[in-house]
């Protein structure tokens, strides 16, 4: 890549903050570096990505609101986890996240165990059971 | 408390840490030659390895290996540890800092919050050095930020013992002593031979040039085995490990010819700037690789580009990777 040629397609680096070192060759053939702010190739396969988690997000959200899935389960797909990352984080088996993922194993939660999901999925307990707060969360990386 | 230590932005984490930790100690070797040397350059497609249910695809050689490679290579000695207890790795740390040594760690990228948002997927072999404490406050060197950053005690602690795949478990490492005069040049051949070996040689058909080979070869049946969509996001996937932060642009491919080309003069071998100009050529190639590849996924080449014409392009960077490491191995450095 040339210098002249290094990209500056804007979308989630942060100019002054992070961007991309790259290694380019200048005018006379002599490799230096330069900062590039992004690249369209790559901040769509980043797009497609997200897309693809907050599309799997909205179904859940869909089966939590008709009560066959727990809360659990949406904040675990925002938060890119599976139930293993997930019992990794509990600190509890995987067949028991399983079970939580139901509502009826999440309505036995004890309040110490609730709050210890909360805690891993990074938000507070009283937000964990709140279904409002699940309906009107945002599902978008558009600006 | 804080240590006269200088942060340098890489553009890869773990060439970043070295050459910094490298730099405290008076050993000054640019990021392209950390890379070189440590023999980074690489290429597999492991379908026993799962990223977001994806095979993986690397272009660099596993985490870890670089430093230990290039301190190993300039008779460095270098001392690492992990832990069971996040409070004991804490102090550890902080033993280390009061000691004015600059600690190298292992951290998980998802609770760093300093970093964008999209970029924060659960990937636990991202390389800081903190080199001071105020109060609560860590100062963090992270090599692909531009200025120095701090985390608190408890965000430090965190990273630290991130969960999922390989999780760091507290990891650091510092170095304890180096040479008077450290051997660059055997070094810089060392990193040459292995990387020639590690491309040629590996009979494991995912792993160096026939792993770009079969990555062409999986690729090709995509549409017909997975479907459109699944197939659209397995190239997209390959796309991010090629271009994500810190590969230096086309999967470390120009950060090799840098090195080629800054061996060159250190070497007296005209040669190599040869190869660095081809090395450049086969960046272009997968830069060309990954426009092509976005436009298909994306569909808006309306079929115009196909899976088939993709992983033709990827047979013929394997024939140009595989003619540029035969040369080099048959080089007499």
């Amino acid at each position: 890549m040339k210098l002249d040629d290094v990209p500056q397609d804007e979308a989630y680096l942060i100019e002054g903050k992070i961007r991309d070192v790259c290694y380019v060759v200048d005018k006379e053939g002599h490799y230096t570096r330069a900062l590039s702010k992004g690249w369209i190739p790559k901040n769509e396969a980043i797009r497609l990505a997200w897309n693809q988690i907050y599309e799997h997000a909205e179904e859940t959200r869909r089966r939590v609101l008709d009560g066959k899935l727990s809360p659990i389960a949406f904040y675990m797909e925002i938060n890119i986890m599976d139930i293993s990352i997930l019992a990794d984080y509990v600190e509890i088996p995987k067949r028991k996240i399983r079970k939580h993922l139901l509502m009826k194993g999440f309505n036995k939660l004890t309040p110490e165990l609730l709050a210890r999901y909360a805690q891993a999925l990074n938000i507070s307990p009283g937000e964990l059971v709140d279904k409002e707060r699940l309906r009107e969360i945002v599902l978008t990386n558009e600006d | 408390m804080k240590i006269d230590f200088q942060h340098n932005q890489a553009a890869h984490c773990e060439n970043g840490v070295t050459s910094n930790l490298l730099q405290y100690y008076g050993i000054h070797l640019t990021e392209p030659m950390v890379f070189g040397i440590g023999s980074g350059y690489f290429f597999s497609h492991m379908p026993f390895m799962k990223l977001n249910g994806m095979s993986v695809t690397s272009f660099r050689v596993l985490p870890g290996w670089i430093f230990k490679r290039v301190t190993r290579r300039l008779g460095i000695r270098v001392k690492r540890r992990k832990f069971s207890n996040p409070d004991k790795a804490m102090e550890e740390l902080d033993r280390m800092l009061e000691q004015g040594r600059p600690v190298g760690l292992l951290v998980g990228v998802f609770h760093l919050p300093y970093f964008p948002k999209e970029y924060r997927f659960h990937f636990n072999a991202h390389n800081i050095t903190v080199f001071g404490k105020e109060g609560d406050r860590y100062y963090v060197s992270d090599p692909v930020m531009e200025n120095v950053e701090t985390l608190s005690f408890e965000e430090l602690k965190k990273v630290r013992f991130s969960k999922g795949t390989y999780p760091p478990k507290g990891r650091m490492y510092y170095i304890e002593s180096v040479p008077a005069q450290p051997e660059i040049r055997s070094a810089i051949v060392k990193g040459i031979r292995n990387t020639a070996k590690d491309m040629l040689t590996i009979p494991i058909p995912m792993f160096g040039i026939d792993g770009i080979r079969y990555l062409a070869r999986k690729l090709r049946k995509w549409p017909a085995k997975l479907g459109d969509k699944a197939a659209a996001l397995n190239l997209s996937q390959v796309i991010r490990m090629l271009e994500e932060i810190g590969t230096g642009g086309a999967g470390f491919r120009f950060i090799f010819a840098a090195f080629l080309q800054e061996s060159a003069g250190i070497l007296q071998q005209p040669a190599l700037n040869e190869l660095s100009a081809e090395m450049t050529v086969i960046g272009d190639a997968w830069r060309n690789f990954a426009w092509q590849a976005a436009r298909c996924f994306k569909n808006r080449d309306k079929g115009m580009i196909t899976y088939d014409k993709l992983a033709d392009q990827l047979m013929d960077i394997a024939g140009k990777e595989e003619n540029i490491f035969r040369k080099l191995r048959s080089l007499n450095l």
